[in-house]
């Protein structure tokens, strides 16, 4: 199995946290333990990874103590009992500020668990903290958050992704085994891809959205983050499955997604190349990681065949309207009335010109201007040409699909044309930012499920290459059967998982 | 009030020269116990914001989902209303900026109501009591909204938020359910304009309340009326409207429309525009007030909401509402005063009085219509409203009712006798023979006692009796009274003055 890291003793921060759960279950080592060594390591090394925007030592310690307590009592512990795990600031908790990366959060302290947070405790997770992002999930970088980049631990003049970077960098610097990321159009895999970690973009719908703060309703999915295929699966069978609270949310069981990472086979599945990801615009080092990828699966009894998806070539453009005109709508609550920032109120101002000031002053950039294309696509005289449209181009992407995965079980794809970029690189050119995202957003339009994982080094640069995988809505188990092989194989082949070649910080 | 004086055209005038388009906009808070996307209380009247979650603050993360409750409700009001209903619709985000949102958009209904296409027929009262006019209003639209929280404006003159010192808001209304009903224009009423704006609203709330799917109070803001009005020259097109919201009782409906009617002729007989703005009706004066202008049209960037999936009733579903829609409430008034033989008039009185429905209660109890009416409309109310309870409410059945019109026919009480009966009956003595034996109250049937009593009265009033020997049969009157006093009132009175005349000679004049 590829999940046997360096043997426990030596380092329980490298292991996995489904090696780190046996330990603790058995007793071998307890969940304090767990905790205070994670704990440790963030004191460590956050300092130049600015992975966390919040860290909860003591309430995180308190939960291990829980989970130790129940072991002592003899009582059942699930699977990933004890385990630490980064949340992204984007999923609101008790007992914990909820910033969104963004200035006009500031100081709130939300009443109510996500139902994310929830599972994650029913499941007997240790949360460690909360997670640096772009600013209301916008950007691809980590760059756009208010308090400052996270940077890549592969190269910390390097982005690591976004808008979940955080996520992404503590699992790669070893502050965290497991983390949640959320994805409304590759801020999981995206920032997997350029970490050297894993990532799955479940079925929208399959991981409840209630206590997500919303960047596009339609889009927004969270999901789990990891180092190793198998740790996601666990994962994401502990956060998914139908919540009551959420109407968008699908009211069927998840997917056998761990022992689909278990069987890790690809023998006689049908893998889709699509012809319109991976060509122009990649990286040369990109394409051959990917080719050699492709190989593999091909080596492991897949059939691979070539797919057509013509209108994936709108899928930017399209986001680029949708989520916007969505955005544009769900952060016109953030105006400093009830919660959060509060600029200008000097008890003479208008209502109206407290809201101005405050959102002036509490949005960044990117935000703002989201905020503008979203409002002016959705304007009277314009909804049709931009909104409307958008919507058509969806449904047509979602027949692409469709049609591909008539022919073949799931398809594949690099998950970015490059490999991290230098921090300050593309910050002011936002279309150049924007296409980092041009092989995961059709998923997002589309609802159904993808992975991303790593397949190796560029030769170029030396950094992290992702491959991606689609699959159909609600056959999550497929991203986990491929997968899982593919990590394998790789395993087999290097000895070793890529993130161990990860520089030490 | 700021307002500026308004010249005036009067009523009868006006219509002289214009005719006026109106269209009405009524807002009705569904009782559903809980909110439209949240599991919070609906009830009215609790210290603000304690009716209140993450949901229906809008906290950042938090999700709607929609009360079934609330859809099958305005499904129902729709097919009340004799609507179609959408087999498949969204709702739909309504963004704008004010801080009684806490999202900064109302989830509404706008492309795609639920309910569309409807009619009503609502009875008009004729001037001067000539009797009722049916005028069908078409229904546009029926849609289900969330409601915003409310404002308080404190300091300023006007208690609105423009020139208010501070406001303050209460979310425990915010996502209370809120149906609105949208009529087609409703055109070629004339002068009966404000009579049928009052009585569509009426019949509006007597079918919201028959549902049972609302409280439909106006003072409460439970029902709310927004009245579009607009004039124009017989043959012209339609006219600018305007809107006049603030309207908060029947009788204000009535009033808006009137008076609106009167402040348009004014202005274009002057020569002037009406200029589209929403006005606001003041109850003290009875005049409209120019509110917010919109000549800007306001742009709200509807899209579909999407929190929330597709509302998609099954057709057996709502093949199941439809049979349980009660018959319209003026359509029913019609068929019980065909069955009962009475005029509009008469069961008008009788729905004014509210007691309807206790009448055909008991008239289907075996009570004849005359007595139910009498005795429900006449002393039973006069008790209910003495005591200060509903009459519904009164310990008296169906059952006594028809006792009592038993004993009268049988002779054994007369009328004044029985509000003697029911006075026991509703003070708890018995049913009513209890009350007849206990109190004695027979009417004394013994003709010779009755006799007696005559002899006596005569010989009291010779003068008298001296008259109705000379044939002044009128004069009968003070004897019978005379009669009823001694027997305190327990003697039949027709028999007495049978008995009267009999004993002095004398027969009834022709």
């Amino acid at each position: 199995m590829p999940t046997t890291l360096p043997p426990l003793e030596a380092d329980l921060i490298r292991q996995s946290a489904r090696v780190l759960a046996n330990a603790i279950a058995t007793g071998e080592v307890s969940a304090r333990e767990v905790t205070q060594a994670h704990l440790n390591r963030i004191a460590e090394v956050d300092g130049r990874v600015h992975a966390f925007l919040h860290v909860g030592g003591q309430a995180a310690l308190s939960a291990a103590d829980a989970v130790d307590a129940k072991r002592s009592a003899g009582e059942f512990l699930g699977p990933l009992a004890g385990v630490p795990l980064a949340l992204k600031d984007i999923l609101t908790m008790r007992g914990a500020p909820t910033t969104c990366g963004s200035r006009i959060l500031e100081g709130w302290h939300p009443p109510y668990d996500s139902t994310v947070v929830e599972r994650l405790k029913a499941a007997d997770i240790v949360i460690l903290g909360k997670t640096n992002m772009d600013e209301f999930a916008m950007g691809s970088s980590t760059e756009h958050s208010a308090y400052g980049p996270t940077r890549n631990p592969w190269d910390l003049d390097r982005i690591p992704g976004g808008s979940g970077g955080g996520s992404a960098a503590a699992l790669a610097a070893f502050e965290a085994p497991l983390a949640i990321g959320t994805d409304t159009g590759g801020s999981i895999r995206q920032p997997a891809a350029v970490t050297g970690t894993v990532g799955v973009k479940p079925t929208y719908g399959g991981v409840s959205r209630y206590g997500l703060v919303a960047l596009a309703s339609s889009l927004d999915q969270a999901g789990p983050c990891a180092r190793t295929v198998l740790d996601a699966a666990y994962l994401h069978a502990a956060i998914g499955g139908h919540d009551p609270r959420d109407s968008t949310s699908i009211d069927s069981a998840v997917p056998n997604v761990v022992e689909a990472a278990e069987r890790a086979d690809v023998r006689g599945l049908r893998i889709g190349l699509v012809r319109q990801l991976g060509g122009e615009g990649y990286q040369p080092g990109v394409r051959q990681r990917f080719d050699e990828a492709v190989e593999i699966l091909t080596h492991l009894g897949a059939e691979v065949v070539e797919v057509d998806c013509p209108h994936f070539d709108y899928a930017l453009g399209a986001y680029y309207l949708i989520l916007p005109s969505e955005c544009s709508s769900n952060l016109a609550r953030f105006d400093g009335m009830r919660y959060g920032l509060r600029v200008g109120d000097d008890s003479a101002a208008s209502v109206e010109s407290v809201m101005s000031a405050t959102r002036e002053a509490g949005f960044g950039s990117e935000v703002k201007r989201r905020i503008m294309l979203g409002t002016y696509a959705l304007s009277s005289g314009y909804y049709d040409a931009y909104y409307g449209q958008a919507q058509k181009v969806r449904t047509l992407i979602t027949r692409d699909f469709e049609a591909a995965f008539a022919e073949v079980d799931v398809l594949v794809s690099p998950t970015t044309p490059t490999t991290a970029f230098r921090i300050g690189e593309k910050i002011d050119d936002p279309l150049a930012m924007y296409l980092n995202d041009i092989a995961t957003i059709p998923v997002n339009l589309a609802g159904n499920c993808a992975m991303s994982l790593p397949i190796g080094l560029s030769p170029a640069d030396g950094l992290p290459v992702g491959l991606q995988i689609m699959a159909p809505p609600m056959a999550d188990d497929r991203l986990y059967l491929v997968g899982a092989a593919l990590e394998g194989a790789l395993f087999d082949r290097w000895g070793h998982l890529l993130i161990e070649e990860v520089p030490s910080l | 009030m700021n307002a500026t004086p308004t010249n005036v055209v009067p009523f009868d005038e006006a219509l002289t020269r214009y005719e006026p388009v109106i269209g009405l906009e009524v807002h009705v808070e569904l009782g559903t116990q809980s909110k439209i996307f949240c599991s919070c209380s609906t009830s009215f009247g609790s210290e603000p914001n304690t009716q209140v979650c993450p949901v229906c603050l809008a906290l950042p993360g938090a999700l709607p989902v929609i009360n079934e409750r609330a859809v099958e409700s305005i499904i129902r009001m729709g097919l009340a209303l004799h609507c179609s209903v959408a087999t498949w619709c969204r709702m739909a985000r309504k963004n704008y900026f004010y801080p009684d949102m806490p999202k900064n958009f109302q989830v509404s209904q706008y492309d795609e109501p639920i309910c569309t296409d409807g009619w009503l027929d609502v009875e008009v009262p004729l001037p001067n009591g000539q009797g009722t006019q049916t005028v069908r209003v078409g229904i546009e639209r029926v849609h289900l909204e969330e409601d915003t929280g409310k404002l308080t404006h404190a300091g300023g003159s006007t208690g609105r938020i423009h020139g208010a010192d501070y406001s303050l808001v209460d979310y425990n209304r915010a996502g209370i359910p809120l149906v609105e009903i949208v009529t087609k224009t409703i055109t070629g009423t004339g002068a009966l304009a404000p009579a049928v704006a009052k009585a569509y609203v009426a019949e509006l709330r007597d079918i919201m309340r028959e549902l049972g799917v609302s409280d439909v109070k106006m003072e409460e803001g439970s029902l709310r009326c927004d009245a579009n009005v607009s004039l124009n020259r017989p043959g012209d097109e339609w006219g600018t409207r305007t809107e006049t919201k603030n309207v908060n009782s029947l009788r204000s409906v009535e009033r808006a429309v009137h008076s609106e009617v009167e402040r348009q002729a004014a202005v274009l007989d002057g020569g002037g525009k009406i200029i589209q703005e929403t006005r606001h009706f003041q109850e003290d004066t009875g005049v409209t007030t120019s509110g917010r202008s919109k000549e800007e049209a306001e742009d709200y960037r509807y899209f579909p909401e999407p929190d929330l999936v597709p509302i998609a009733p099954d057709p057996a579903w709502v093949d199941h509402l439809r049979s349980t829609i009660p018959e319209q409430p003026s359509v029913r008034r019609a068929r019980l005063a065909a069955d009962w033989g009475i005029s509009a008039l008469e069961m008008e009185s009788l729905v004014n009085a509210g007691v309807l429905a206790l009448v055909e209660q008991s008239v289907s109890a075996g009570v004849s219509v005359d007595a139910a009416r009498k005795w429900w409309a006449g002393e039973l109310l006069r008790v209910a409203n003495e005591r200060g309870v509903q009459p519904g409410d009164l310990p008296v059945t169906s059952r006594d009712i028809a006792r009592v019109e038993e004993l009268i026919a049988a002779g054994v009480i007369n009328d004044t006798l029985a509000r003697q009966v029911f006075d026991g009956v509703l003070s708890g003595e018995g049913q009513p023979d209890d009350v007849v034996a206990a109190r004695n109250l027979a009417v004394v049937s013994d003709d010779s006692a009755l006799l007696a009593a005559i002899e006596s009265a005569l010989a009291d009033q010779p003068d008298v009796a001296e008259k109705i020997r000379g044939g002044k049969v009128a004069a009968a009157g003070a004897i019978v009274g005379a009669v009823m006093k001694a027997t305190r009132g327990q003697a039949d009175a027709a028999k007495v003055r049978t008995l009267l005349l009999a004993h002095l000679g004398v027969s009834e004049e022709p």
